[in-house]
């Protein structure tokens, strides 16, 4: 059976460059990058090298990237670094990698998003206060891909002095990115939502912020990561941000296209669909459907025993599908989140593609909405 | 359509691993789902060294997929943990506090197994189910209806449990451990490689750790928020004589001699409980006894529901070993009278009655 993928917003593949990259890393340069001798100063190049292709892919200074082991990590830093003992705001539609953390700090405000997931920068402002210590907003959502208003909010946050941290995990390398020009003071991305390898991700730091490390035992990154660098890794992120300084920016109008031709097809062939959050701007390549009246974990498995993968949003430990938080917060009932599911675009996917997982779309929501509840016995008494 | 898969309800224990790994000898198409029921991370104050290893843990999930995997048939966890709570967990609590004893695996096969776990299957694209249950289905041409059987195995019999079940279900249900016995159960596990073949069977209600009802209503109450209505009061005599105080009605069913804490010449035992009063009423063994009872909710499976009264075999909880009656049909289609032959002793009003012929199951319902 052929196989298609429509989850890269989950993970992508590493692409080939990527892979070529890594593969001498690990077996020729092999040293420690904090080594004196040739081994370790050729392990160090290829660091320096990858920062700054991430420093480009930013807009920051190579010396404003702290290499960390993903995403996760690069939100705990931001958070737990500058804000454990204070009170954070953040927005209830963040990943639980930032709202976890803020859950670690001492005090917390969690402000509220309209109907498209866009959270109302003067909710931020006023949800201030004296011992404040972070603003952490994400810059795009995972689920429906909505872009929040990162430069307002950063002016908010400067005008109040309290520094402002965004998860940009879904944003990079899929919309241009410049981290002066959005004002943030920290910024999270990895490697492994962009064609990069998993295990890696940084976190943006400009230059003056103060910010405590998490983990203990090494003057590694600045005093700010400790461990021995993840050379390997830092190369893939590195060249899967050099891929898109490569490309330009081809890749996300392609993808709209992809996308605008994905939802309007649904939206023709399938009745009583709807597009969560298509009222905001959204990262190009994300499109999360609501289909009334079923439910979307039988339509992710039927989808996938015919070769399509998409997503429903979380999962839980278990690997069941968990209610999304995302789709709560922007205001469908329990049984509307239920009834969604997230398409995400990447490199991989074409029109043939795309036109193949409408059709199947609309055969498996037609078989789903066909099948009456059985009848159910009277309810116990 | 032989093409159409067959949706495999896997727990991660040996039954249902069997059950997959036996159809996809068998060359079918094979789908494992595994049910995530309860959040075992829910009422932590249950948890003790045992809380693993029971229904839907991460462990027998791990398990099922493991089993899964070396099969190579597609595997996935689906979310069963609102309707369960709705349908199963508030139930059960709800029966104990009406002073009734419940039997939550009837309701899961009856709400949620056969139900809506076919619905599920039958949304992703298979055309029939099955599990690890020990029963048989056959087809009878001249009655024109799907028949039950006790399993072959009669310890492992699980018909008892499955009373509920519709024509409509059975038509597309498979229970392909019926016609085996446990050991054999287990070596074909061995010989299919099954990695949880040497897996001891579970025993408990899968969401109660160690049996303990009682605690988990009141863990319930606590992480709900709900105060529990006081359920203390006084232990009563069948000839009407307070004799003492008990912890609450729902903590004593029919039967039960434990907790019954005064000196008396005999054996106690609870002959009912009357929630309204908080009175739990305690007498001698022949207290105990009943001539005839009331059954709601009947459904009839391998016959049509009669419309004189017949006799049967009928049993009254799990372990019973079934006593002679005559059911009597009532005003009420779905509502039957049983008069034993002997008297029976606890007759538990919320445990099903289920009325067999030989090895045929012919029907059950639920004791008032």
């Amino acid at each position: 059976m052929k196989r298609y993928y429509f989850d890269h917003n989950a993970t992508t593949p590493v692409s080939p460059e990527v892979f070529q990259a890594m593969a001498p890393v690990m077996t020729e340069v092999y040293g420690n990058a904090s080594s004196i001798h040739h081994f370790g100063q050729t392990a160090r190049q290829k660091l320096d090298e990858a920062r700054r292709h991430v420093a480009a892919l930013l807009g920051a200074a190579p010396e404003e990237i702290v290499f960390t082991s993903g995403g996760t990590e690069a939100d705990n830093l931001a958070i737990l670094g500058a804000a454990r003992e204070g009170h954070v705001i953040t927005a209830a539609v963040e990943h639980p990698a930032v709202l976890g953390s803020v859950a670690q700090c001492a005090h917390s405000t969690i402000v509220p998003v309209d109907g498209n997931g866009l959270a109302d920068p003067d909710d931020i402002r006023r949800a201030l206060r004296p011992d404040t210590k972070l603003i952490s907003v994400m810059h795009a959502n995972n689920e429906t891909g909505t872009i929040q208003r990162i430069e307002e909010i950063a002016r908010i946050a400067a005008e109040a002095g309290v520094p402002f941290h965004s998860d940009g995990v879904q944003a990079a390398a899929k919309i241009p990115v410049d981290v002066h020009a959005l004002g943030v003071m920290t910024y999270s991305i990895t490697a492994h939502k962009f064609y990069g390898p998993k295990g890696a991700g940084a976190l943006f730091v400009r230059k003056g912020t103060p910010l405590a490390p998490i983990l203990f035992g090494g003057h590694h990154e600045r005093d700010r990561r400790p461990g021995t660098e993840n050379v390997p890794g830092a190369v893939g992120l590195g060249r899967a941000a050099q891929w898109v300084a490569e490309h330009g920016t081809a890749e996300g109008p392609r993808l709209e296209c992809l996308r605008n031709r994905l939802e309007e097809a649904v939206l023709r062939s399938i009745p009583d669909v709807h597009i969560n959050g298509a009222g905001s701007p959204r990262i190009p390549n994300t499109s999360n459907l609501r289909f009334d009246g079923i439910e979307s974990e039988p339509l992710l498995i039927a989808l996938d025993l015919r070769g399509f993968a998409v997503s429903s949003g979380s999962a839980c430990s278990s690997g069941a599908s968990a209610p999304s938080h995302v789709l709560k917060a922007i205001g469908l009932t329990r049984e509307q989140a239920r009834s969604s599911l997230r398409i995400s675009l990447g490199r991989s996917n074409d029109e043939s593609q795309v036109d193949a997982l409408v059709g199947a779309l609309a055969d498996s929501v037609a078989h789903l909405r066909r099948i009456a509840p059985h009848p159910t016995t009277p309810a116990y008494a | 359509m032989p093409d159409l898969p067959i949706a495999v309800a896997m727990s991660g224990g040996v039954d249902s691993s069997v059950v997959a790994g036996m159809l996809h000898a068998r060359g079918e198409r094979v789908i494992g789902l595994t049910m995530q029921l309860w959040n075992q991370r829910r009422l932590p104050e249950l948890q003790g060294e045992r809380s693993t290893g029971r229904c839907c843990s991460l462990d027998d999930v791990y398990d099922a997929r493991y089993v899964a995997q070396r099969l190579g048939i597609p595997y996935y966890v689906v979310n069963f943990e609102d309707r369960f709570e709705e349908q199963v967990v508030k139930p059960f609590i709800g029966e104990y506090l009406a002073g009734r004893t419940p039997i939550p695996c009837t309701l899961c096969n009856n709400f949620i197994k056969f139900d809506q776990f076919l619905e599920m299957a039958e949304g992703v694209g298979a055309e029939r189910m099955a599990t690890g249950h020990y029963a048989q289905v056959r087809w009878n041409p001249d009655s024109g209806r799907w028949e039950m059987l006790r399993s072959m195995d009669r310890a492992k019999d699980q018909t008892y449990f499955l009373f509920g079940l519709t024509q409509g279900q059975l038509a597309r249900t498979l229970f392909p451990l019926g016609g085996m016995e446990k050991a054999q159960v287990r070596d074909l596990a061995r010989e299919l490689a099954i990695p949880t073949a040497e897996k001891p069977d579970s025993q408990e209600i899968c969401f109660v750790p160690n049996g303990d009802y009682a605690a988990f209503i009141d863990a319930y109450f606590r992480e709900q928020g709900i105060s529990q209505e006081e359920t203390k009061g006084e232990l009563v005599t069948s000839d009407g004589r307070v004799v003492g105080e008990h912890s609450g009605v729902h903590r004593f069913t029919v039967g039960q001699r434990r907790g019954l804490r005064f000196a008396a010449g005999e054996p106690l035992y609870v002959i009912a409980t009357e929630p309204a009063a908080r009175r739990v009423i305690i007498g001698r063994h022949d207290d105990l006894l009943r001539k005839k009872m009331r059954v709601k909710d009947v459904n009839w499976i391998s016959i049509s529901a009669p419309i004189a009264p017949m006799r049967a075999e009928v049993k009254i909880r799990n372990k019973h070993v079934g006593a002679v009656a005559a059911i009597i049909p009532t005003i009420d289609p779905a509502r039957f009278e049983v008069q034993f032959d002997q008297p029976q002793r606890a007759v538990t009003p919320g445990q099903g009655a289920v009325f067999y012929s030989g090895d045929l199951v012919l029907g059950g319902g639920w004791i008032e």
